[in-house]
């Protein structure tokens, strides 16, 4: 299985480009859609965060979302049923990475697939799908 | 417009009477796109004839474009104010992530009016605005401590923006800077002194949503089309590599790089200052502003030890640019490009003009030089070329407003050289500093005409090197191209594309494609005609403010200076000056 992870965080600039990729999947601008954030620690004179599901293997949001919404993949990490999600945002205060990002506009959680559309984004290199 | 696109919403702030209210406005969207060509209207709207530019009434007015959030490197605010500096035009650009959190805020402009009676930080979130007490932020030395705080205190962070002033602004020094993100500034011109005025320490703005296209697939595609030719191709190399600071050897080599307040066009340490150099010893990391790929802002690694104390360092990332490296250093005599980085600090620190800050500098220094004051004037500092201590004390005792003179040193060259003396080598162009390029006439001829007044807003220096260093080319027909390029930037600047990728986004037709995405109609030939038509209008407001052709000057320096095309020709000036008054105003 693949997992995007964060191959050195000292590369990132800033750009914002893989959180502009990540929102773009869904075919258009902004940013209410994105599940990757790029954050300074300190500052822009200090290293940048990327902040980004981890796939956890037994995932903590999945277990206190209410209704089930989260269904863990076998692969590690969750997959959303909008459908079932009742917005109660249990599951973002939940995960100790703020890996769960909220999507206002819907009012809905909007965690990574790992999908990889952003890699192709980051012009260096700071992010990739990996193999575990 | 895509329905519900919020471009067009434009947010009025009152700072004495802390209220705000959201206005549509689809009227000026419509016709004028956003940016410069939006926020040229609310001036000419909000802006009451003759006032005083550091009074209540002069409006800050901060605005983007429909592009950005949507295609990368549009990624720029345009500010714009009645100039402290000038007495003119104030516009200024900064990045950093202004522009998208102006955007994902869901705004197209936002509009400051009023004076508060303490200071205050204003907080955008959304649909909501907060008003905070910034007493206790007011006043402290550094331009970093109180942006520290403000980030530490409020939301968003990873999507906002922090705008915030200095020493330099809390005492409306004509050329006090507004700071964006530590590293990006709306540097020319005086925002710094108008937020001042209104004791507005700062603003934050905070916003993530999201913006609706006609065509996702195409949208995906033109995205990928233009991120490419950011990221791969040769045109944007410059600016990635070493940056900016790759001029310092190119002007020296061509003999255009002002030196000591221009009594020089090379420096013999340039190697030693050069990008190059920089890049090789201290270049330490490299971030970019938000939504764009290139990061060309280049931070060197500065480390100084404390004189008091062995073995005590203190470390600190320092922005540098070509600019500050001709103001602060070349044009200071600096041998070294630690004092360099040194004098960058410090202009941080009190967030101010670099590029006013070391041209101020050089002229004092070759008044001291030529005896036309003495250490009365300075109060004990004896400037010299390449003495960056002096360069220290004398930006600490501007600050300070420690006396007379330093006070008119805080409002420009043209202001203190009318009190002083030494007009003839006062080096601005219309009361605003001049910047690093002595090409040839129409760099200058650029400055003097520019709706805006820094060196990214014409074609001049370029022209210098690709027409005039290799024949005649008459004055009108420079002035010809300078406008028409004029045009062309008013249309840049109205989306809020970074200049920089001019030579991808210059194209037209590409522009009138990306807009037609986000549901806006604009041919190719509309979009020709708008540029032309905002420039003229821009100049409704300049000739109201009293700019006239005819108070347009050079210093001598300038004209007894050789540039790379030779001598520059009072005459060939003269008559440029009388066409394009004749094409402007017309
Ligand atoms: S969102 Fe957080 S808790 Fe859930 S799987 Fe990802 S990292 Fe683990
Ligand atoms: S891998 Fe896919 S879902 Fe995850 S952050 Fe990247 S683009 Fe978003
Ligand atoms: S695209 Fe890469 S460099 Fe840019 S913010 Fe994301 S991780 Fe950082």
């Amino acid at each position: 299985m693949k997992k995007l992870s964060v191959i050195d965080n000292k590369r990132c600039t800033a750009c914002q480009s893989c959180m502009f990729a990540c929102s773009r999947r869904d075919g258009h601008g902004g940013l209410s859609n994105s599940c990757i954030g790029v954050k300074t620690a300190g500052g822009f004179e200090g290293d940048m965060t990327i902040v980004v599901c981890r796939a956890c293997a037994d995932p903590p949001c999945a277990k206190v979302c209410p209704t089930n919404a989260l269904i863990p993949k076998s692969t590690g990490g969750v997959r959303l049923e909008k459908t079932k999600c009742i917005g109660c945002k249990l599951c973002q205060q939940t995960c100790v990475i703020d890996a769960v990002f909220w999507n206002k506009e819907e009012n809905k959680p909007v965690i990574c697939i790992q999908c990889g559309y952003c890699v192709g984004f980051c012009p260096h290199n700071v992010i990739k799908l990996v193999t575990k | 417009m895509v329905y519900q696109d919020t471009i067009s919403r434009v947010l009025y702030i009152d700072v004495k009477d802390k209220k705000f209210w959201i206005t549509d406005r689809k009227d000026l969207f419509d016709k004028y796109i956003g940016g410069t060509g939006v926020a040229t209207q609310l001036l000419l709207e909000e802006c009451p004839m003759g006032i005083d530019p550091l009074s209540p009434d002069n409006p800050i007015i901060f605005a983007v474009g429909p592009l950005v959030g949507v295609f990368p490197l549009a990624s720029k605010t345009v500010a714009m104010f009645k100039s402290p500096h000038t007495g003119d035009l104030g516009e200024s650009h900064a990045g950093g992530r202004s522009a998208i959190a102006i955007r994902l805020a869901g705004y197209g402009a936002i509009v400051i009016k009023g004076a508060s009676d303490f200071p205050v930080y204003v907080s955008v979130q959304g649909n909501q605005v907060f008003f905070k007490d910034a007493t206790t932020l007011w006043g402290m030395n550094s331009s970093l401590t109180p942006a520290r705080i403000m980030r530490e205190r409020e939301k968003g962070a990873g999507y906002r923006t922090i705008l915030r002033i200095g020493p330099a602004g809390e005492k409306m020094i004509s050329y006090a800077c507004v700071v964006s993100e530590t590293y990006r500034h709306f540097g020319r011109l005086g925002l710094g002194a108008v937020f001042g005025s209104k004791k507005l320490k700062g603003i934050i703005i905070s916003g993530k949503q999201s913006l609706k296209v006609t065509d996702s697939k195409k949208y995906k595609q033109l995205y990928k089309q233009i991120y490419d030719q950011a990221v791969n191709s040769e045109v944007m190399r410059k600016y990635h590599d070493l940056g900016t600071p790759i001029n310092v050897m190119a002007l020296n080599n061509l003999g255009g790089l002002p030196t000591k307040n221009l009594q020089q066009t090379s420096f013999e340490q340039a190697k030693e200052i050069s990008g190059e150099n920089i890049a090789e010893k201290y270049l330490g990391k490299r971030i970019a502003c938000a939504h764009c790929p290139t990061a060309c802002v280049h931070l060197a690694n500065l480390r100084e030890s404390y004189k008091d104390s062995p073995y005590f360092y203190k470390t600190t990332y320092v922005g540098y640019d070509y600019e500050p490296l001709f103001s602060l250093g070349t044009m200071l005599g600096i041998e070294n490009a630690k004092d360099i980085l040194i004098l960058i600090e410090e202009v941080e620190k009190y967030a101010m003009d670099a590029m006013s800050a070391g041209v101020i500098l050089a002229w004092a220094t070759e008044m001291f030089e030529k005896k036309l004051i003495s250490t009365v004037e300075t109060a004990g500092v004896e400037p010299a070329w390449n003495n960056t201590k002096a360069y220290v004390d004398m930006l600490a005792k501007i600050i300070k407003q420690e006396n007379d003179f330093y006070k008119a040193l805080g409002r420009g060259v043209v202001y203190a050289s009318e009190i002083y003396g030494g007009k003839e080598f006062a080096l601005a162009h219309g009361k605003n500093e001049m910047s690093g390029y002595h090409t040839g006439p129409a760099s200058h001829l650029g400055y003097l005409l520019s709706a805006r007044h820094s060196h990214l807003c014409n074609a001049g220096y370029s022209l210098d090197q690709s027409l005039l260093m290799e024949k005649e080319v008459s004055p009108e027909e420079i002035v010809d191209k300078l406008v028409e390029e004029e045009g062309v930037r008013q249309i840049l600047s109205s989306l809020v594309v970074c200049f920089f990728s001019r030579a991808i986004y210059k194209d037209m037709n590409l522009i009138s494609e990306l807009l037609a995405l986000m549901g806006i109609k604009y041919s190719a030939e509309d979009l020709k005609r708008l540029g032309r038509e905002i420039h003229s209008e821009k100049f409704k407001f300049k000739l109201r403010e009293g700019f006239s052709f005819e108070n347009l000057k050079l210093a001598d320096r300038v004209y007894e200076t050789k540039a790379p095309t030779g001598y520059i020709s009072r005459d060939y000036i003269e008559r440029a000056l009388i066409y394009a008054k004749k094409i402007i105003e017309k």
